[in-house]
């Protein structure tokens, strides 16, 4: 069931979170070409700490916020070299690219599954994400952090959403029920 | 990567050109490692819209494989520009964003088919074989081999 329209929601609801998860599943295990799990969920209270090579993704509309998808160094290089079908250095241009391109495509599928239940967003080209630290999370932007396990290591997903407005349809709902 | 029977052009048997557009190297090369096991050949490279434009003016490729979020210009925009100019363009969406209003977008605007990311070489090449229409011909087991 849907929770009660409001114009502000502060809390990420799983609705939100499970098409980043099934959409990491199908990009990382087609890519990689072995299967992968879930590693470990929490919600980060801190300040975000960046992993390694980490791309972010801004996404405006109906829910807003940023998702970082970031990987330890020593990861990056294996899975862009798995990609790249060669063995790559850790200073190689590919391997950030190779890490932006898979943000844009889980992002991009995810994006793609919650555009069909009907909210409307965009999502901004990836842009490589240099700081040490992040933006705590605020009170109305909680982040939630998803470690996946692969055979190539860990890949951590931080995902900072809110909901922006009511959905056209709860709205048309909620002027019915006046 | 999986070998294909190779795709020529119908009228003169040259392997079958291509423009690839995305912000992406990783995606460009991807896609062009494709295009290598379809037994084409990559005709110029951009980065954006804008130079999309320009690189389909100067290669008249026989397909654009086209990307849609990226800088400067976004491909759908990019796409209708180059359909205005060029009628015959046969360009493909290439996108991990498919929801229905993006794609129903790009076909309104001239694309002639979409994919969506991660590419799949065996959804690529079948697309590419619809799009190429009897412009394409597709040779058969034996002359692949050949």
């Amino acid at each position: 069931m849907w929770p009660t329209p409001r114009a502000r929601e502060p809390d990420m609801k799983m609705e939100l979170i499970q098409p980043f998860i099934n959409a990491a599943d199908a990009v990382l295990s087609q890519g990689l070409q072995s299967p992968m799990s879930i590693g470990n969920l929490s919600m980060e209270e801190e300040a975000y700490r960046r992993k390694g090579v980490a791309a972010l993704v801004w996404v405006t509309g109906d829910i807003e916020g940023r998702i970082i998808f970031d990987l330890d160094p020593e990861t990056a290089v294996r899975v862009a070299s798995r990609f790249a079908g060669t063995e790559l250095p850790e200073s190689d241009e590919l391997v950030r690219e190779t890490v932006c391109e898979l943000a844009n495509q889980v992002i991009g599928n995810a994006i793609t599954s919650l555009n069909d239940q009907g909210f409307h967003f965009r999502v901004h080209p990836p842009v490589l994400h240099t700081l040490e630290h992040g933006a705590k999370s605020s009170e109305d932007t909680e982040a939630l952090v998803i470690c996946f396990e692969t055979d190539s290591g860990h890949v951590f997903m931080n995902i900072a959403l809110r909901y922006n407005q009511q959905r056209p349809g709860e709205r048309a709902a909620a002027a019915a029920g006046q | 990567m999986e070998q294909f029977a190779p795709m020529k052009r119908s009228k003169d048997g040259q392997p079958v050109r291509y423009l690839v557009v995305d912000d992406s190297v990783f995606a460009r090369k991807n896609l062009a490692r494709m295009i290598e096991t379809f037994g084409g050949q990559v005709a110029g490279e951009a980065g954006d819209g804008m130079t999309a434009i320009t690189e389909y003016e100067r290669t008249s490729p026989d397909i654009v494989l086209m990307d849609i979020t990226m800088p400067q210009m976004e491909g759908i925009e990019a796409a209708e520009k180059i359909v205005r100019q060029h009628p015959e363009a046969r360009i493909v969406m290439v996108s991990s964003v498919g929801y229905q209003e993006n794609i129903v977008a790009a076909l309104q605007r001239g694309a002639r088919h979409f994919v969506q990311k991660p590419v799949k070489p065996e959804v690529l090449y079948e697309v590419i074989k619809y799009v190429m229409g009897e412009d394409g011909i597709v040779a058969d087991a034996a002359g692949a081999g050949a």
